[in-house]
């Protein structure tokens, strides 16, 4: 059963090897190797300070890793080493988009303008690099429209259609969530990286959420790559649960693995360090072992 | 018997307590003043010291005093308070709207005002009595208005705090005054470069400050403006120092008509006018009215481009603006190049107007003026920066004309010197009044259904 649904082995989107990040002398993720399938909702999951946002931060160029190699393939068959991009190109040319655990919103501009922004690059184009704009010459009215309509399409899936021309820091938080996730996916990504998109949502918003991410996946064919700390989203919809405990992978597989994996038991539930040997001795021999933490 | 609560409640009007306050400062006044006021020493003619009895002159004081501690328990205490409780509260879609609507008709009768101001001016002051009115206070206010704009594009829009906006006006200003004076190219051959070489050194800036973020980037920016001033007045062979640059040519009427006395095709003597220094100074103004407007228009365009929109997100959220992939950097750069190419038009009719450029004209005061008018007018807005423009310099040159306070405080007193201080106290009125500027709603750039203004306490001030 297992190996047939290994999407991440076959057909992945992107591929991280050895991601080892540095603080001075603080290991935050250390070593770290992990596919995400192409279609699949990968997440991430890990105890606080495990460094899932760090390697956010690394794939989506924010951060510069120490070591390591990170490849993405957008659907165009291009390859793109993340490791080597600014974090711009690795939204605009990488098609990676993500959101971030603290809303970050255009608050003062409306929510048309959100999602407008986010669709700069081929309206810049359209504009001339701004200079045929200026002058009102060029196609880029009709542009200007598609990339309106655009932002409808987005504005209408994600139910905030009605307050399309209200500030964006005037929602609700759920719908501030809702908007930063339409946002990043106007800018048309491959990959759509989302740091906790369940973080402060009562569970009926939550299970909005679910539908939103499953219909993104469906209608798009966009890859989710996602941090939770919400295990009904996390056991509901992905594909693929990758596990971090002080920046090391202790698990990688279906949920149903990873959540009988009895290290994984272990981070969640802090099981002392000499019951995990314990239970790492009972399971000598298991795939995917990786020793004790440095 | 709660009656009193009520209306403190709705912090309306208890006249009992006004009374009660009234009379009894009423009391205190006439306390203080009846020694004071009402008794006063003095000697008569035979050098003998007699009291004289004032004491109604102290009652009437008194009076007033209470009267006007009554009125303002009554009427002002309340309406501040009830001021206080409103701004607290959001402001509500529908005041928002009607702010909008003002601003829109006073933008258009403003516009209108603009053009017919010089015509207005001659017919009531006559050709040569318009000089003051026109140049004095339009030119003046015009080009700072244009600076004020040129400025809003780098702080009210793309939120970098730039404190050294007047290197760019000297920068036009010199371009023009050195390239007509040495290769007697015409102003308007001259314009469009000087805007190019500011828009260039706006570039040379925006490399070293695009990592600075706040008050990093104000103060690298300042510097950048005291490097010129201080290059100018030193580097004596190329701008002639602290002396300056005299006999700059006077801009021509694309070269069809002169102002120059001498020049066969002078303005006056063609239309058979009498000489005077007044048609030049209408040409001035509506020259600088068109460079403002084409300021305001061009600036209005590319709000409503992307790269516009890329600069009110970088004010909002720089770190959200490159996860959509937008080049942070270049955006910052265009921000500073256009701002600067805006300034380096003003700098260059700064230099065809006065005939005459130094360093002294472009001092951090100049840059601190600039500044003053985008954040007093209210970040971003247009018609804001205008009112600020007028308000401050306007305001400024106004000050000049209180010689009857002579009458007031004697011969000796100048009210030249009181400038400054009353222009720092009603900057200071102002902010504490509307701490976002004039005009702090943001209208948006691009609408589904309706356009509705955003409130300024939402909007971002940048920075960064």
């Amino acid at each position: 059963m297992t190996t047939s649904h290994r999407n991440w082995d076959s057909d992945p989107v992107l591929t991280v090897e050895h991601l080892t990040m540095r603080f001075g002398g603080l290991v935050a993720v250390n070593d770290l190797s992990f596919s995400v399938g192409r279609g699949d909702i990968t997440a991430l999951i890990g105890p606080n300070g495990a460094g899932k946002t760090t390697v956010f931060n690394c794939i989506t160029g924010f951060y510069k890793p120490t070591t390591g190699m990170m490849s993405m393939r957008p659907r165009d068959g291009s390859l793109h080493l993340l490791e080597r991009l600014p974090d711009f190109i690795v939204a605009r040319k990488a098609k990676v988009a993500r959101t971030f655990q603290n809303i970050r919103l255009f608050s003062g501009m409306t929510l048309l303008e959100n999602l407008l922004v986010a669709q700069h690059n081929p309206l810049m184009i359209a504009s001339g690099m701004t200079i045929l704009g200026v002058l009102g010459i060029g196609g880029y009215k009709t542009k200007e429209r598609e990339a309106i309509d655009r932002a409808r399409y987005w504005l209408d899936k994600i139910g905030l259609l009605s307050r399309a021309d209200d500030p964006a820091g005037d929602l609700p938080y759920g719908a501030q969530r809702r908007l930063e996730i339409a946002r990043a996916m106007c800018t048309g990504p491959d990959l759509l990286c989302l740091d906790e998109p369940a973080a402060g949502l009562n569970p009926r918003e939550s299970a909005e959420l679910n539908a939103l991410l499953l219909s993104i996946r469906k209608d798009d064919g966009t890859s989710i790559l996602l941090i939770e700390h919400d295990m009904s989203v996390v056991m509901g919809i992905s594909d693929h649960v990758v596990v971090l405990e002080y920046g090391t992978k202790i698990a990688d597989g279906t949920p149903t693995e990873t959540r009988n994996d009895p290290r994984v038991i272990a981070a969640y539930l802090g099981v002392d360090d000499e019951e995990v040997e314990e239970i790492e001795h009972e399971l000598d021999g298991t795939a995917g072992n990786e020793g004790g933490r440095a | 018997m709660n009656s009193a609560v009520k209306s403190k409640d709705r912090a309306g009007i208890d006249f009992g307590r006004a009374l009660k306050d009234g009379v009894i400062i009423g009391i205190i006044a006439f306390a203080l003043l009846g020694p004071l006021v009402g008794l006063k020493t003095d000697q008569n003619m035979a050098n003998e010291l007699i009291l004289q009895n004032r004491l109604g002159l102290a009652a009437i004081l008194s009076v007033i005093v209470g009267v006007g501690r009554f009125l303002l328990s009554a009427f002002v205490y309340p309406w501040i308070a009830a001021r206080g409780n409103r701004s607290k509260a959001a402001v509500t879609l529908a005041e928002l709207e009607a702010r909008a609507r003002v601003t829109r008709g006073l933008s258009i009768t403003g516009l209108i005002f603009l053009f017919v101001y010089p015509i207005l001016i001659i017919s009531l002051f006559g050709v040569q009595g318009s000089i003051k009115w026109v140049d004095n206070y339009g030119v003046q206010i015009l080009i700072y208005v244009m600076l004020g704009w040129g400025l809003n594009i780098v702080i009210g829009l793309a939120g970098l705090l730039d404190l050294g906006y007047v290197a760019f006006y000297a920068v036009g200003a010199y371009s023009y005054a050195l390239l007509a004076i040495n290769f007697h190219l015409s102003f308007w051959v001259l314009l469009p470069v000087a805007g190019i070489l500011a828009a260039f050194w706006g570039i040379i800036l925006g490399f070293p400050v695009l990592r600075l973020r706040g008050d990093y980037l104000a103060i690298v920016t300042l510097a950048f403006g005291e490097i010129i001033r201080l290059v100018l007045i030193n580097w004596k062979a190329f701008s002639g120092g602290s002396a300056g640059i005299s006999s700059i040519p006077k801009v021509t009427m694309f070269g069809i008509y002169s102002f120059d006395i001498s020049a066969p095709n002078n303005f006056a003597k063609a239309f058979h006018l009498a000489a005077s220094s007044a048609y030049y100074k209408v040409f001035l103004y509506y020259l600088i009215l068109l460079l403002a407007l084409l300021t305001a228009f061009i600036t209005l365009r590319l709000r409503r481009l992307p790269i516009g929109r890329a600069w009110e997100a970088l004010r909002e959220d720089e770190v959200a603006c490159r996860s959509l992939g937008i080049n942070t950097t270049n955006t910052k750069l265009t921000a500073f190049a256009i701002g600067a190419m805006f300034g380096g038009f003003a700098g260059s009719f700064f230099a065809a107007r006065q005939g005459f450029v130094s360093p002294e004209s472009f001092v951090f005061m100049e840059s601190a003026v600039i500044v003053a008018i985008v954040v007093l007018g209210g970040m971003g807005s247009m018609i804001g920066v205008a009112l600020a423009a007028v308000a401050m310099i306007g305001g400024t040159e106004l000050l000049r004309e209180l010689d009857f306070l002579k009458l007031v405080f004697g011969k000796d007193f100048n009210p030249d010197q009181y400038r400054m201080l009353l222009f720092g106290l009603a900057m200071v009125i102002i902010m504490v009044w509307k701490p976002r500027g004039f005009v702090s709603a943001r209208q948006p750039t691009a609408f589904l259904f309706k356009r509705k203004s955003v409130s300024g306490d939402l909007v971002k001030e940048g920075h960064g």
